[in-house]
């Protein structure tokens, strides 16, 4: 299959591309950019007059809900739900049932998911045994199978030996481990952030301190284990400063936020509304601020979906007992170019956090598209309105805190591999 | 409008006031309706010098059409400072009209007891009756067009006047 | 039905639809209730105490949770009212068959509700099942967790007012648990409104909920020095699990330092009334000696209660 997507404006941040270029594909490979090469012939050309060409989106967390929660979301499902948002690798975290800890689990997930032959899958291995927080896994086994990273997801590790055991042992095969940083005894019972919004509702609160109270702790493992540490979710501004103070005294360090942390705060939670029972919990109008500053200046690394598709019943209950989470792998694209106009920021920087930096924290050869790269491509029409319908959503998780909200930016085509997995008709 | 219409509602006030005299004792009892009724009763009380206190009935928590209407805002209390068992009780009202407001008040009096007879008297009768119920002592009957109703008014001086208004 | 989705218990015509909290109901409605319920307080002292008002009217009484006290003064009002009464307590077992909330709030709804009383101890339920009832039912919440318990907030409210009168002299403290009391937050929100200038709030730092201060009230960690000139004092109830634990380390150390007893109370003004919602743990937040004194209100609050639930009740059913 030879693409020649013609007449795009290609913005490639990490080649420091934002120009007007063609681009050409074959045999799954980037083989030109500008110019066709000798003797190209296309069976397909794209038109990408008026809209954006860019790596293909690199997610840092997507729950594909398999094995075990396929009566939320299926592999199939969601694997649309990331290529309609141009998603075309992703990172799934361990918390599935059972959890990724045996090689055996991640074979089959890399297995099935390679046989839809969309996005490409990264799996996350569990940093211990069915993340209960007291023996390890076999990390070096679970890497062999495909896993790229290493986390609790959103299980708590409360055991700070154990946790400190782990970080030598990954730092031992220099495999990077995702954590997420929550005190769970101070965030125990919590649902919302402690402040204005849970005081007024009488929701029980998880306060920052859970975040900078555990993120203390692991910044000082880090140092002192040298693991290579990704600190995922990352919600108060206390903890962007904490983390930016860390990586100016050189430790090697690198985070990530979610969607809804990027745009939303506890007011947006309205009169309980149960789509913005999100972990970490949103938090204040400040730390939201703080959050999308630190992620223009480079403090914060990557913005992801934090995809978490969960069904109706589960959402349909009383706030603190609803399951928390929202879909938004097909949110992330429209999301980070709001981001980035808001912030008045190019598109380039906006494409940046969700392609060339991603794909390094997963120290994959992705979110880029010089000749010679894998054509994972998105295309996009960066003018395009429109409004979130969750019925609308290829996602099976309807639950979004965006429901109603008018995106500006839609993906139009997704290659990944060089195959064209997605068109919007 | 050029000249009331109506009669004047101290004259009927005197000459019910009249009627009423030779009718009642010792043990009659008078119940206002808010609010032109409680404002009639409290002249007759006065002027017929009833041993009883005053009572007074705000009807809304008996009306027929809460449904249709809901609570009306302002609902006052109301007050039957004497024992109603055995006793003669005349129910005040300023317009006799459906009648649905006098079955209202009729039922509430009941739950407060078991009064002995009760009796209607009204300033005045404008007809359209929709309930068998008829005033025992009466001001006037005034004859009013449909889409119209009276109302009794009552000035800083507590001068009592009739006022027609259109729905 | 439409409701104002800036605060879905008011109607198209800013009337109140459900009773969900007391938080942003504008003073007019709040003073309708209270105006309202005076009136049936003089029913509740007939020979009658019942009104045809709910005539042919049914009312589910919804308790997730069990509160024998609320459910009966719910219970009583709207049998003066001469509403048909249901109770249910729904026993978490059914829930935890899987029925959800709003697998109930359906079953009930078919079996022609008019109103539901809900009980629930997770925050916002009642907004929940208000959401998600048919446009002519009525939701009246009777205490959601930790959110609100906005009949309780009312007949406090009503208490205050037939004792005091105006509510823009008036110094107020609340004092115990706020962290974990829908009540106070009830309060709270209804003192504000109707103009109360100083609201106090008292308690030690465990039991006060974060940023408590922009609810509008001042924080006091010394109960001498925050009843100091009051007008009304308000207890509320420490519960049980939470006297002796990583909150409170027992509840004789809570009773020396934020129990009301007589030598506390003469720091108030002379005249101030004593509220507390019930039930009393004597000895724990409050002295037998000032629970049964005579600046005490807390029977009366009970009685106002009945009238007060009367009201919303009927305005309710009536929009």
């Amino acid at each position: 299959m030879k693409i020649h997507i013609k007449n795009g404006r290609l913005i490639d941040p990490k080649n420091g591309i934002d120009a007007k270029r063609d681009v050409f594909v074959a045999a799954g490979k980037i083989v030109a950019i500008g110019d066709a090469p000798a003797g190209f012939t296309a069976n397909r050309v794209i038109d990408a007059t008026g809209r954006v060409v860019c790596p293909g989106l690199v997610d840092l967390a997507v729950r594909l809900r398999e094995p075990g929660f396929e009566y939320l979301a299926t592999l199939e499902t969601e694997m649309k739900a990331a290529i309609a948002g141009g998603v075309t690798s992703l990172a799934c975290p361990p918390d599935t049932d059972p959890p990724l800890d045996e090689p055996g689990l991640v074979e089959m997930l890399k297995f099935s998911a390679k046989n839809l032959n969309q996005a490409h899958v990264y799996p996350i291995g569990a940093l211990t045994t069915a993340l209960k927080g007291t023996n390890l896994t076999e990390m070096a086994e679970l890497r062999d199978a495909g896993c790229v990273a290493f986390s609790q997801a959103e299980a708590p590790l409360a055991d700070t030996q154990v946790l400190m055991h782990a970080l030598q042992y990954a730092a031992t095969f220099d495999f990077p481990v995702w954590l997420r940083a929550q005190d769970p005894a101070l965030a125990k019972h919590g649902v919302a952030h402690e402040g204005e919004v849970s005081t007024r509702l009488g929701l029980p609160s998880i306060p920052v301190t859970a975040e900078t109270v555990a993120l203390s702790t692991i910044l000082i493992m880090a140092r002192e284990t040298g693991a290579r540490l990704h600190i995922a979710r990352l919600s108060s501004a206390e903890g962007v400063a904490m983390v930016r103070d860390a990586r100016a005294r050189g430790l090697r360090v690198t985070c990530d936020i979610g969607i809804h942390h990027a745009h939303l705060s506890e007011m947006d939670i309205g009169y309980f509304d149960p789509n913005c029972n999100l972990t970490p919990p949103l938090r204040s109008q400040r730390d939201r601020d703080a959050l999308r500053a630190g992620l223009a200046d480079g403090t914060i690394d990557a913005l992801c979906s934090d995809h978490t598709p969960v069904d109706e019943d589960a959402k349909q209950l009383p706030f603190s007992e609803a399951e928390p989470g929202a879909t938004g792998v097909e949110l992330l694209l429209p999301l980070a170019l709001k981001w980035a106009t808001e912030s008045s920021l190019g598109l380039s920087v906006a494409i940046d956090r969700i392609t060339a930096k991603p794909a390094s924290i997963l120290g994959i050869d992705a979110g880029h598209l010089a000749t010679g790269a894998t054509a994972d491509v998105c295309v996009f029409d960066p003018e395009a309105y429109w409004r979130v319908e969750p019925s609308a959503l290829y996602s099976l998780g309807k639950n979004t805190p965006f429901s109603g909200f008018e995106m500006r930016g839609r993906v139009t085509h997704t290659l990944v591999s060089g195959n064209l997995v997605y068109e919007k008709k | 409008m050029p000249g009331n219409p109506l009669p004047d509602a101290e004259q009927l006030l005197a000459s019910l006031t009249d009627r009423m005299r030779p009718a009642v004792g010792p043990n009659t009892g008078l119940v206002g309706i808010y609010t032109g009724g409680v404002w009639l009763a409290e002249r007759l009380h006065q002027a017929l010098g009833l041993q009883l206190p005053l009572g007074t009935l705000d009807v809304s928590f008996y009306r027929d059409d809460f449904n249709k209407k809901g609570l009306r805002r302002n609902v006052k209390s109301s007050d039957i400072p004497f024992d109603i068992d055995g006793c003669d009780v005349i129910i005040v009202d300023d317009v006799l009209y459906t009648g649905r407001t006098i079955r209202a008040a009729v039922n509430e009096l009941f739950d407060y007891g078991r009064p002995a007879r009760v009796r209607l008297a009204t300033l005045v009768d404008r007809g359209g009756r929709e309930l068998p119920i008829s005033a025992d002592f009466s001001g006037a009957d005034v004859s009013v067009a449909p889409g119209e109703s009276i109302e009794l008014t009552r000035d800083p001086q507590g001068r009592l006047a009739l006022k027609l208004t259109r729905d | 039905m439409w409701l104002d989705p800036a605060n879905p218990q008011l109607n198209k015509n800013g009337e109140l639809h459900h009773l969900l909290s007391l938080e942003g109901l504008p003073a007019d409605i709040l003073r309708q209730i209270l105006d309202t319920a005076e009136s049936f307080v003089g029913v509740t002292q007939r020979e009658v105490k019942k009104v045809p008002l709910l005539r042919g009217k049914a009312v589910f009484n919804l308790f997730f949770e069990a509160s024998t006290r609320t459910r009966t003064t719910f219970e009583i009002a709207a049998k003066r009212l001469s509403a048909d009464v249901i109770n249910l307590a729904i026993n978490v077992s059914s829930q935890s068959k899987g029925e959800t909330v709003l697998d109930t709030v359906a079953n009930l709804s078919a079996m022609q509700a008019d109103m539901f009383i809900v009980r629930h101890a997770a925050s916002g339920a009642p907004y929940l099942i208000a959401k998600h009832v048919a446009s002519d039912i009525h939701v009246v919440n009777a205490g959601d967790g930790r959110h609100a318990h906005p009949t309780q907030g009312l007949l406090d409210m009503y208490t205050i007012r037939h004792y005091k009168g105006d509510f823009t002299k008036l110094r107020v403290a609340i004092i115990g648990d706020i962290l974990h009391s829908r009540v106070a937050r009830s309060q709270i929100h209804a003192l504000t409104t109707l103009g109360c200038p100083e609201i106090r709030v008292i308690g030690p730092k465990t039991l006060l909920p974060a940023h408590v201060d922009r609810l509008g009230v001042q924080v006091h960690a010394d109960m001498r020095q925050g009843l100091k000139d009051v007008d009304v004092v308000m207890m509320l109830r420490l519960q049980n699990e939470r006297m002796k634990g990583a909150l409170l380390p027992s509840a004789q150390e809570f009773f020396k330092y934020y129990g009301l007893t007589q030598d506390k109370l003469a720091l108030a003004k002379p005249d101030a009334i004593v509220l507390h919602p019930g039930p009393m743990n004597r000895g724990v937040e409050i002295d037998s000696s000032v629970a049964d004194g005579r600046q005490s209100v807390i029977l009366p609050q009970v009685t106002f209660g009945i009238a007060i639930r009367m009201a919303v009740m009927s305005i309710l059913a009536g929009n």
